[in-house]
């Protein structure tokens, strides 16, 4: 059974100001998970503590089979896309990919191949001398996008990387990060607030509410089901 | 490597070299005579002068900076920006030159004598004394306080305008309900600071007080250990002077001492009260006032720098001695300061960012800042008592300038430095940490681009600073040992003016060379774009 896990957060437990959260959830490997919930409901803290950025109380988080809940972040296999700051500014596109095989920035030809390549994937092709500020917004999340191609870590951790492209843009992201997903076998947790991007992408989803996972399941039976009230008062009155 | 190591061992340093001066003078107080001082009726008189001038200067540069920082507010003249930058140099143009420039203005043949004769009302003394200290601390602080001012209130946000607009708020109203609420969060802090920097001001009463009647605490330790070699009068005076700072540090520290140094951008809002002819009157006398005090003196300065005197100055050996020594005691001392500042800063940007405890990252900044409560005569004065018995002091002069203008300036790295730091993490710390961006190739790749500009602003303004100070210097002087603020001081006190012109202006394109070399040089001439 857990050989087909990807990622099992067990009891992980984190208190901030005064709120416990205490989170548990798996996600099979290969699918793609949306955290669904209202802000201040723990959604980023739950990838913060994945990723290893935040130390919990209490709990372990499980990766490929492994307890990474001591690793450092660097060393987990997960590689993570925030809402914003995921480049450098003074470092060229390029630049900023290549990071991801070397933290050193010290590459050889065939390293500069695979950054040129990998950001030919996702579109920007020839682009590897533009620095972020020449690039707009959804060329930036593309950049970075890159970047965790050539990392090659098997879980992708979305932080709303895309909430604040515009409606059209945002679901061409989306539409690449599920290709991407399908080519390369990866498994991502992506947080939203939005139900629509979950029915988009993902298979599964968990809604969250005060820190505790209210209620999870396939995306489509969890968003239309009379689930709790909170998922209810999340949604609104109208049908997706 | 641990997160306290770096603060740790930076402030064990400090600690050091306090906690040795303090113990130096504590061990020292048995044997001195501390008691018939402290009763002393001339310790009290002069306790006394100093809180009163303190406070004065403190009331005077308010009263004075809140009607400029208006003006400021709802002006768009020529020249604003330039004066803008001129209020902005008053923290780090070297003391001692301003005090030229002030008694060139306001001194027996300055140029308000000279305005005086000629129309007929003769010359007068006016300068020396409580009159001159006022002026000096005037000129330093009132700037000071008016660009914090002024920031306060560019940060009301444009909508309040509009509101005041569309409401038809008249010019009082604005200044009761917008600009007072605005200064006042910001004035306590400022005003706070400027009573400790006037508590603890040297070079202004040194030269400007005029003698016995108007001595502060420290130009008394100064004057005991110097001229009257009494080392009993000097560690009681340094004590009392201890505790008061102490509670005045503590009392500031309490009030919100505005965070920001930045030069203001000089936006000025649609705001519906430039029309009013008082107004008008009111805001140019603000700014006619605030030209005569800050801007003569300078102009003074620049003026006077060519006279007769300037080749002979120019090409005494005695001169270029000294701008040797002032030089290595500036990147000494500032080389120091940023050293100790950044590893500071190290740690508590770890404490802050990734413990997660910005309580405890901003009571490690302050310990850096806390150097403050000792001014720098206390200090020297312990360090004078903890190495007579062991070496020649006056022979160490120039190792203990630097130690303590290092020191000094240390809260001023911390400030300069921590903003553009903990920001960088904010950006960054996430993005190293999950990519493995640590050490040596964070430091070369992420700190070093991001960092350089404002690490090179934090070293320029601890080396400007330090070029400038006329302090213990002036204690530790000798005929072998000289820097151009003491050379400076020496003229005037001789009433060399001619000479002392001189010295002026080449302290003066010193500070500025230095200051742009360090800032440019380390900092890189091309500001980088930034998303």
């Amino acid at each position: 059974m857990s050989e087909k896990l990807m990622l099992q957060v067990e009891g992980l437990t984190f208190r901030y100001e005064d709120m416990e959260m205490v989170f548990d959830l798996t996600v099979e490997q290969g699918a793609c998970l949306a955290v669904l919930g209202p802000s201040g409901a723990g959604k980023s803290t739950l990838l913060s503590l994945i990723a290893g950025f935040d130390k919990p109380l209490a709990g372990r988080v499980v990766i490929g089979g492994a307890d990474v809940t001591e690793w450092k972040p660097a060393e987990r296999p997960v590689t993570s896309l925030f809402q914003e700051h995921n480049l450098f500014a003074h470092l060229n596109a390029g630049e900023n990919v290549g990071l991801g095989l070397d933290p050193g920035l010290r590459l050889d030809s065939a390293h500069w191949a695979a950054v040129a390549e990998a950001l030919a994937r996702v579109g920007l092709e020839g682009l590897e001398k533009r620095r972020p500020a020449q690039l707009s917004g959804g060329q930036r999340q593309r950049v970075a996008l890159a970047r965790s191609l050539v990392r090659k870590r098997p879980l992708l951790l979305l932080d709303e990387p895309f909430s604040a492209l515009d409606p059209g843009l945002r679901l061409e992201m989306l539409d690449l990060v599920r290709q991407l997903q399908r080519e390369r076998g990866l498994t991502v947790v992506l947080v939203s607030h939005n139900p629509h991007d979950a029915l988009r992408v993902a298979g599964q989803s968990a809604f969250l509410h005060a820190g505790r996972v209210l209620a999870a399941g396939p995306t489509r039976a969890l968003l239309e089901a009379a689930g709790p009230p909170e998922l209810r008062a999340f949604l609104g009155p109208d049908p997706l | 490597m641990p997160w306290w190591l770096p603060a740790g061992i930076a402030l064990a340093l400090v600690a050091a070299v306090v906690g040795g001066a303090l113990t130096a003078l504590g061990l020292a107080a048995p044997g001195l005579d501390l008691a018939g001082n402290l009763g002393d009726a001339y310790l009290w008189r002069v306790v006394r002068f100093t809180l009163f001038q303190a406070t004065l200067s403190t009331l005077l540069s308010v009263a004075l900076a809140i009607p400029v920082a208006r003006a400021l507010a709802r002006r768009r003249f020529p020249g604003r920006g330039l004066l803008l930058r001129l209020f902005s140099l008053s923290l780090v143009i070297p003391t001692i030159v301003a005090i030229f420039g002030i008694a060139a203005v306001h001194g027996r043949t300055g140029w308000v004598n000279d305005l005086s004769e000629l129309l007929g009302l003769g010359r007068t003394h006016y300068l020396y004394g409580l009159t001159g200290i006022l002026i000096g601390h005037v000129f330093f602080n009132m700037p000071f306080i008016a660009r914090i001012l002024l920031q306060a209130v560019e940060a009301v946000p444009p909508e309040t305008w509009r509101v005041a607009s569309q409401y038809g708020l008249r010019s009082r109203d604005i200044f009761r309900l917008i600009e007072w609420p605005a200064m006042r969060t910001v004035l306590p802090g400022a005003a706070g600071l400027v009573f400790m920097l006037c508590f603890t001001s040297f070079a202004v009463v040194l030269t400007l007080g005029g003698g016995p009647k108007a001595t502060t605490l420290e130009v008394a330790v100064y004057q005991a250990l110097r001229f009257d070699f009494d080392l009993g009068r000097a560690v009681a005076l340094a004590l009392v002077q201890l505790g008061l700072c102490g509670a005045i540090v503590l009392a500031v520290l309490q009030l919100a001492v505005p965070g920001s140094m930045t030069l203001t951008e000089g936006r000025i809002y649609e705001r519906p009260d430039r029309g009013g002819r008082l107004g008008r009157s009111i805001d140019t006398l603000a700014i006619v006032v605030a030209l005569a005090l800050v801007v003569l003196p300078l102009a003074a300065v620049a003026v006077a720098g060519f006279n007769p005197k300037t080749f002979e100055v120019l090409i005494d050996p005695r001169l270029w001695r000294a701008v040797g020594q002032s030089l290595v005691i500036a990147l000494s001392a500032g080389v120091i300061a940023l050293l100790l500042g950044g590893a500071v800063l190290v740690s508590s940007r770890i404490l802050r960012h990734r413990l997660g405890r910005p309580g405890a990252a901003g009571r490690l900044e302050l310990c850096a800042s806390l150097i403050l409560v000792v001014p720098p005569f206390v200090l020297a004065t312990g360090l004078f008592v903890l190495l007579r018995p062991v070496a020649d002091v006056f022979a160490l002069g120039m190792p203990l300038v630097i130690l303590v203008n290092a020191l000094m300036a240390l809260p001023f790295v911390v400030r300069f430095l921590g903003g553009p730091m903990m920001e960088e993490a904010q950006r960054h710390d996430r993005l190293c940490q999950s990519l493995g961006i640590g050490g040596w190739n964070r430091l070369r790749l992420v700190e070093w681009p991001n960092l350089r500009r404002p690490a090179a602003l934090a070293l320029a303004v601890a080396a400007t600073l330090s070029l400038g100070d006329l302090g213990v210097v002036a204690l530790f002087g000798s005929q072998d040992f000289a820097t151009l603020p003491l050379l400076l001081y020496q003229a005037m006190g001789g009433f060399r003016m001619g000479e002392a012109a001189v010295v002026a202006a080449v302290l003066s394109l010193l500070c500025l060379a230095l200051f742009l070399t360090i800032e440019w040089g380390l900092g890189g001439l091309k500001r980088r774009a930034h998303v």
